[in-house]
């Protein structure tokens, strides 16, 4: 489990190359270092559950990212919250 | 029989049967389903942001657990995805986005407009949000505002409560959700007198 505050790295990782999944999250911050902001809950794993398979609950956090850590050219301290599963998520 | 080519009312009453004989969904529990999904409009939400400008209690339940707080006010939300609502402030104004499909939070906002599932929509707001509002909706960001961009990508749906806007004091809570758009929950506007 991750706290409130903690730095996350999103994993930049390809399960698609291994078979059919559904991914939510984004690739845009695959990679990309966030601080976490809150657990939402614990869901089912999407990449399982949309292919009718057993799919285990997960935690759920919403991640917060700086700007100006994705698109350079952005205003930096503007942000984007996701919603990311925390089997994409690793200590950077 | 190719079901792609298959006559889709047909189809459609076949696989309500299968669901049925199977006790996975019932005739009254589609009905139901209708029922909410057709009476849920960008009203519903409107009554959550007016009680919350007027109702500080309110505000704290709304901004805690949006699910209960439009239970609260008898807006059906048994099935729907759990919502949340974060608050637009003096320092930060919320954008709501699904860059990976197009969730929204139907249950208290109705249909999303057409172009909430554009591909535009989706890559703007992500990439170049303060343009997009200003070239889209002439709702300009200012500089000293922090912009958050929420991208709802996974089991949560995210409602923006507004800012309640100057020269309404004293307006009762049916006059003050009288001006909040489906935009202004959202983020793409904010309310107006």
């Amino acid at each position: 489990m991750f706290a409130p505050g903690e730095m996350v790295r999103v994993k930049d990782a390809w399960p698609e190359a291994t078979g059919p999944v559904h991914i939510r999250t984004p690739y845009y911050v695959c990679g990309v270092t966030g601080e976490v902001v809150r657990h939402l809950g614990d869901f089912s794993n999407p990449e399982d559950l949309a292919f009718a398979r057993p799919a285990e609950k997960r935690p759920l956090y919403h991640v917060r990212f700086r700007k100006g850590a994705i698109w350079p050219e952005a205003k930096p301290d503007d942000e984007l919250l996701i919603e990311i599963f925390e089997h994409w998520l690793e200590r950077p | 029989m190719n079901i792609l080519e298959a006559d889709s009312d047909r189809l459609l009453a076949a696989v309500r049967a299968v669901l049925e004989q199977k006790g996975i969904v019932s005739t009254p529990e589609i009905h139901a389903r209708i029922a909410s999904t057709d009476a849920a409009s960008p009203g519903q939400g409107a009554r959550m942001v007016a009680k919350a400008w007027v109702d500080p209690d309110y505000r704290e339940l709304l901004l805690e657990d949006g699910t209960r707080a439009a239970e609260a006010l008898g807006i059906r939300m048994r099935g729907m995805p759990p919502l949340g609502v974060l608050e637009n402030t003096p320092e930060v104004h919320n954008l709501v986005v699904c860059t990976l499909c197009s969730c929204y939070p139907r249950a208290v906002l109705g249909y999303p407009p057409f172009w909430y599932k554009s591909a535009a929509y989706r890559a703007r707001a992500i990439r170049d949000p303060r343009e997009l509002l200003a070239s889209e909706w002439k709702t300009v960001i200012p500089e000293s505002v922090k912009l958050r961009v929420v991208d709802s990508t996974a089991d949560y749906r995210w409602m923006v409560l507004p800012q309640r806007p100057d020269g309404t004091e004293g307006w009762d809570e049916e006059k003050l959700a009288g001006i909040v758009r489906a935009g202004d929950m959202i983020g793409v506007t904010v309310p107006m007198v």
